[in-house]
């Protein structure tokens, strides 16, 4: 992979949020090599989710630059070129929120590959995708309101995966779920990642479980002040937690 | 009119409303079937006049009578009917057509053009719809189609706010984000993933807006500006009455105003129910 010398995901100094006068996070960078899992932690409201967004150009910030596999983005939302909105995977915390509630879960995870022009290849490429999240025929052929927010979860992660992204987001991707799916579905994203060499940012505040799941993972902080720039710092292993995980 | 269409469902909850919902789908079908096959059974001269049985009382031979020149005022009820649904249904889907559009543009496109396309709306709404529909009218001979304009053009700006909003929160949802990261064009998300979400609302803007332009069209012709005066007509039958109502002779007003109220109501009320069931929240406050 060319992926191997640049990293597949880079963050410069990024300012973002949803007012000019009071981002939600100043001059953040952050670096995930290709084939490296980091776990971001951080507080609610501390912009995890902000974050996340700008990595998967759905947000466009006030100020810093985001390389994919050291390319520049060139733009942000539609604007953004569809190879590199696509190259970044996203899998969001609520699946309520996340799934178009006319959709089946087959239509769900099809839809990446029917908007990219690859709809032919659908049927087979879901069928793949849902044995690998453990998704049954008889679920697919239903609607998000029929299935658990566990299985719709399983459908939105099976949609992140369908275009084979080279950066994967997860933004509390587990939050909603029991143990037993939580589980699962980690082990999905591990299993594509290590196959793949896919780069994996797995935002959430669960630092037990982001801590077994990720390479290493870093701390974003609330801001001080109007002048401070968030703090992204490294969180040190705890050894106890491996223990206990 | 809406004062009185909301006394309904407020006071008599379970059995009265289903009963309510049974009537009202009742004279719809009614209403359809005569309007659709009385016209094969039983043409209209609308030229036609017979002076001899002018103003007669309701009979046997003319259950609802008669009017000043000796027209049956059934037949000349349903073939208003008729002219009316047509222009009610069509201008209805005009403004819906319109509304929709302009809505979901303003609301995709969001900034500055969304700000413009919605104070272009106030502007457009702050004028009494009555008044720019009569200017429209006027502009044309009379007949149906400058009605189906004149009601169609004046009345998108509700569905137009409706549609709008629904878009700006649809716009937000995570799943517009999903689709948009998956490679989805402005297109396909504004096809696919957004109008589906505002049709539900639109096509009820639509229904409540069928009685609405019957209210129209019969308003204008009664004004004189609507259809032509040998045209059968609500408005026109009403409007020619007037005269016969002040010498005593009820049946020429009554019975076109009959046609225009029950219809229209029970349309209104089946919109309703369906409003209830898409949006539990608000009580049902017709358009009327």
């Amino acid at each position: 992979m060319t992926g191997t010398a640049l990293p597949a995901l880079e963050l410069d100094s990024v300012t973002a949020g949803y007012q000019r006068r009071a981002p939600v996070l100043r001059d953040v960078s952050l670096t995930v090599a290709a084939g490296e899992s980091v776990g971001l932690l951080g507080p609610s409201g501390c912009g995890k989710s902000t974050l996340a967004k700008v990595a998967a150009l759905l947000h466009r910030p006030y100020a810093g630059t985001v390389r994919l596999g050291g390319e520049p983005a060139g733009g942000w939302r539609h604007r953004a070129p569809r190879a590199q909105r696509t190259a970044v995977g996203v899998v969001f915390q609520q699946p309520r929120l996340a799934a178009d509630p006319r959709l089946t879960l087959a239509a769900l995870i099809a839809e990446p590959l029917r908007a990219t022009g690859r709809g032919a290849q659908a049927t087979e490429r879901v069928a793949q995708l849902a044995q690998a999240v453990g998704l049954g025929d008889d679920l697919l052929a239903r609607r998000p309101h029929e299935v658990s927010d566990g299985q719709l979860q399983r459908a939105c992660v099976a949609r992140a995966l369908a275009l084979r992204p080279r950066v994967l987001v997860c933004d509390e991707m587990t939050a909603m779920l029991d143990a037993s799916t939580t589980a699962a579905l980690v082990a999905v994203v591990e299993d594509y990642r290590q196959r793949s060499g896919a780069a994996l940012l797995a935002v959430g505040h669960d630092r037990a479980l982001l801590e077994r799941w990720c390479d290493r993972t870093v701390a974003l902080g609330a801001v001080a002040g109007p002048r401070d720039g968030t703090e992204l710092r490294s969180v040190p292993r705890a050894p106890a937690d491996r223990s206990a995980g | 009119m809406s004062a009185q269409l909301k006394a309904g469902p407020a006071v008599g909850a379970g059995t009265g409303r289903a009963l309510r919902v049974r009537a009202s789908a009742a004279v719809v079908v009614a209403v359809l079937g005569a309007v659709l096959l009385v016209p094969l059974l039983f043409p209209l001269d609308e030229q036609a006049v017979d002076m001899a049985n002018k103003l007669q009382a309701p009979s046997l031979a003319h259950p609802f009578g008669t009017d000043d020149v000796g027209r049956d005022v059934l037949l000349r009820c349903v073939y208003g009917m008729r002219v009316s649904l047509l222009v009610g249904v069509v201008a209805a889907l005009t403004a819906t057509v319109i509304g929709t559009a302009v809505g979901a543009a303003a609301g995709a496109a969001g900034g500055r053009a969304d700000r413009m396309v919605m104070r272009l709306v106030d502007v457009f709404s702050s004028v009494p719809h009555l008044l720019l529909g009569i200017f429209i009218v006027a502009m044309f001979r009379p007949g149906v189609w400058p009605v189906v304009a004149s009601v169609g053009l004046t009345h998108w700006l509700s569905t137009a706010r409706i549609v709008r909003a629904e878009v700006l929160s649809l716009r937000s949802r995570d799943f517009i984000d999903a689709a948009v990261s998956g490679g989805a064009s402005r297109w396909r998300v504004a096809v696919r993933h957004l109008l589906p979400g505002v049709l539900p609302r639109a096509g009820l803007a639509a229904v409540l807006m069928v009685p609405h332009a019957i209210w129209h069209e019969s308003a204008l012709s009664f004004l004189g500006l609507g259809l032509p005066t040998h045209r059968a007509s609500l408005g026109n039958m009403i409007q020619s009455a007037r005269g016969t109502l002040l010498a005593g002779d009820w049946w020429p007003t009554l019975f076109p105003g009959l046609f225009l109220i029950v219809p229209t109501l029970a349309i209104a009320s089946l919109a309703g129910v369906w409003r209830e069931r898409i949006n539990p929240r608000r009580r049902s406050e017709l358009m009327l």
